[in-house]
């Protein structure tokens, strides 16, 4: 790895590769509770993605001006300043969007990822680099919910963004929208991604990894 | 009375907050390996509730109704201060309750759980009794949730787990199973 | 999980700690003025920004507010041409609010286009099957009928519970029964004047939209009725 991540890496590798809900499991809580409908999932992905991007750019714009002590606060403040001015936008602007998201709106002040942006990325890097670092995790935030998002509505609904995609004898697999299936979804997915994993290594080292996994077994 | 007892339930077992509203995962996956660490963690949490709920409740009666829009910051301010401030009381006149919370309480301040109660007990006007029984019972159920998901996981260290589901998906698929597990409480209250 | 999440975050700062490293001035001793003033100034400037939006954001909500409450009057009472808004406070209805009191209730009194009332519109809530359903409905104390009925939220069941507001058949339901109203299976119906049909797989919801208009008429009908008689 190079001592330094250059600016296409800062930018694209949040998006997959270290997806921040995905792999890294950050801010699970707003993409398992709102991702019933692609719709939700995206307001939310772009409430979170408002909210880190101005938050990075304060933070790495006055980073040199907050001291050391402080800063867990004053990052607490600015990103909780930022959660009210989209919470209360949201209402204005669409307010049927506000109520389906509740309260999951102001708990992004707490969704670890975007703290975690600020504590490890921002408060340490020039604001353009932070700016590209907010602008990669976001679009990655953004990924993971839609994607939930569109497989818990086409099998919970049996519909893509409001629009039926079965024809009219499709019996909504109900299950999918309600609670236990947000929990089966990302099990799923991350069943799908450990999968591939997996056969990535295979492939890269044949006969190696099967050997790895019969001595796990055995021991 | 009645009131109280729907709440307290309702917060625990109908609408429980981990189960049903997701919040608290990231306890709810971290130490969630033991059931003696999840009892733990449960304990502090249902204390942090309390004092969550003390000040939301506090806030909501006396500063709100003049500053509407500084709810989601004093909120978040308040409870952080408020809980730094019991921790180091606690480490002050009882160590031996600091040694057995501590670690935890810095943990919980920042989890999503506290917060929502908070909001959601302002959001639904309760008054500082119904906070109570509000906070009680998501403490409660949160608790039941980490305790129940740790007798599986010490359970699950004895059975053949497929490679591929290895990690966190057999843990978040079991979360969905208790999950269902729990709709079948739905309706438990109603007249 | 967490183990997965904290080592990727490692490999990333690392790397990285050296470029951006902060010149770190003085960690040892920072004087506490700074301190505070810092956090003063963050205070100051995320107060003006949140003041400034909700100045800006403030009337739209407050006229969508209105348009949905609106809607919603007139659909249990029938579009009536105004309506008077009662508080109530003591056990009788007022319609000035209490000076500085939280009033209890309020209800919406509808007139028709020649001033002749149409009904009561009136609040309720209470616990369902998975969360509180909350719901307004139109209420005729002249001939002690129920004129509409509509939920205004609640978490019941997709697909089942939530027929209680997208089973227009079960809202039609409430267009007309008298009061107090009985709950019945659709197999059992007789006909009689109070019936209300519930819906087949959701009948603790159906039992408790009955049971939040019954409950709300004992308790504010005979208020209802002082109050008719002394406006007339």
């Amino acid at each position: 790895m190079p001592r330094k991540a250059t600016s296409g890496q800062v930018f694209t590798r949040g998006m997959w590769r270290e997806n921040p809900v995905l792999i890294q499991m950050l801010g699970l809580c707003p993409a398992l509770a709102v991702t019933n409908t692609v719709v939700n999932g995206l307001a939310m992905g772009l409430a979170t993605f408002f909210v880190l991007f101005c938050s990075s750019l304060l933070v790495s714009t006055f980073r040199k001006l907050i001291p050391q002590e402080v800063r867990i606060s004053t990052y607490i403040l600015i990103i909780a300043t930022f959660v009210t001015i989209a919470d209360m936008t949201l209402e204005a602007m669409v307010p049927e969007i506000h109520k389906a998201l509740g309260a999951f709106i102001a708990l992004i002040v707490v969704n670890c990822m975007i703290l975690g942006r600020q504590e490890a990325f921002a408060s340490k890097n020039t604001v353009g680099r932070s700016l590209l670092d907010a602008v990669g995790t976001g679009i990655g935030f953004i990924i993971a919910l839609l994607l939930m998002g569109a497989i818990r509505e086409v099998l919970g609904y049996g519909t893509f963004v409001g629009i039926p995609i079965y024809g009219a004898n499709y019996e909504p697999w109900i299950i999918f929208i309600l609670p236990p299936g947000g929990f089966f979804t990302i099990g799923f997915i991350l069943l799908a991604l450990n999968w591939w994993e997996r056969r990535k290594l295979e492939r890269a080292r044949p006969g190696e990894v099967p050997g790895r996994i019969a001595v796990e077994r055995a021991a | 009375m009645g009131d109280l007892f729907w709440i307290f339930i309702s917060a625990m077992v109908v609408n429980n907050f981990t189960l049903f509203y997701f919040l608290g995962l990231c306890p709810f996956m971290g130490v969630s390996g033991r059931v003696y660490t999840a009892l733990r963690m449960g304990a502090a949490n249902i204390f942090v509730l309390t004092v969550a709920s003390i000040c939301a409740w506090f806030l909501n009666a006396f500063v709100l109704p003049y500053a509407p829009y500084l709810k989601l910051i004093s909120f978040i301010l308040v409870i952080a201060s408020a809980v730094q401030i019991t921790e180091m009381t606690i480490k002050k006149l009882s160590p031996a309750l600091f040694r057995a919370l501590g670690i935890y309480l810095p943990l919980i301040t920042t989890n999503c759980a506290i917060l929502f109660m908070a909001w959601t007990q302002a959001n639904r006007g309760y008054n500082f009794f119904q906070g109570l029984a509000f906070a009680w019972g998501a403490g409660a159920g949160l608790t039941l949730a980490l305790v129940l998901m740790a007798s599986i996981r010490e359970n699950l260290l004895f059975s053949k787990v497929p490679e591929i589901a290895k990690g966190n998906a057999i843990v978040f698929i079991i979360a969905g199973i208790l999950s269902l597990a729990f709709m079948g409480f739905a309706g438990l209250l109603s007249t | 999980m967490s183990g997965a999440g904290a080592g990727n975050g490692e490999k990333r700062v690392l790397p990285q700690a050296p470029e951006g490293a902060p010149p770190a001035p003085e960690p040892k001793e920072v004087p506490a003025w700074r301190l505070l003033l810092t956090l003063g100034a963050a205070g100051a400037l995320a107060g003006l920004l949140i003041v400034f939006v909700y100045q800006v954001t403030q009337p739209r909500i407050q006229a969508y507010k209105a348009m949905m409450l609106r809607l919603a009057v007139s659909e249990v009472l029938r579009a009536p041409a105004r309506w008077d808004t009662l508080y109530v406070y003591e056990g009788a209805l007022t319609a000035t609010p209490p000076e500085g009191v939280v009033a209890e209730d309020t209800v919406f009194l509808g007139y028709r286009e020649d001033g002749i009332r149409v009904g009561f519109a009136i609040t309720g809530a209470e616990p369902g099957f998975q969360d509180f359903i909350e719901l307004i409905f139109g209420y005729d104390a002249e001939t002690s009928t129920v004129i509409g009925m509509k939920v205004l939220s609640s978490k019941e069941t997709p697909g089942l519970g939530d027929k209680i507001e997208k089973d227009s058949a079960f809202v039609a339901e409430f267009e007309g029964p008298e009061v107090p109203l009985q709950g019945v299976k659709a197999a059992r119906a007789t006909g009689a004047a109070n019936e209300v049909d519930m819906i087949t797989g959701a009948t603790i919801s159906s039992r408790t939209v009955i049971g939040i208009i019954n409950h709300q008429l004992e308790r504010l009908g005979p208020m209802l009725e002082a109050y008719l008689e002394e406006a007339s």
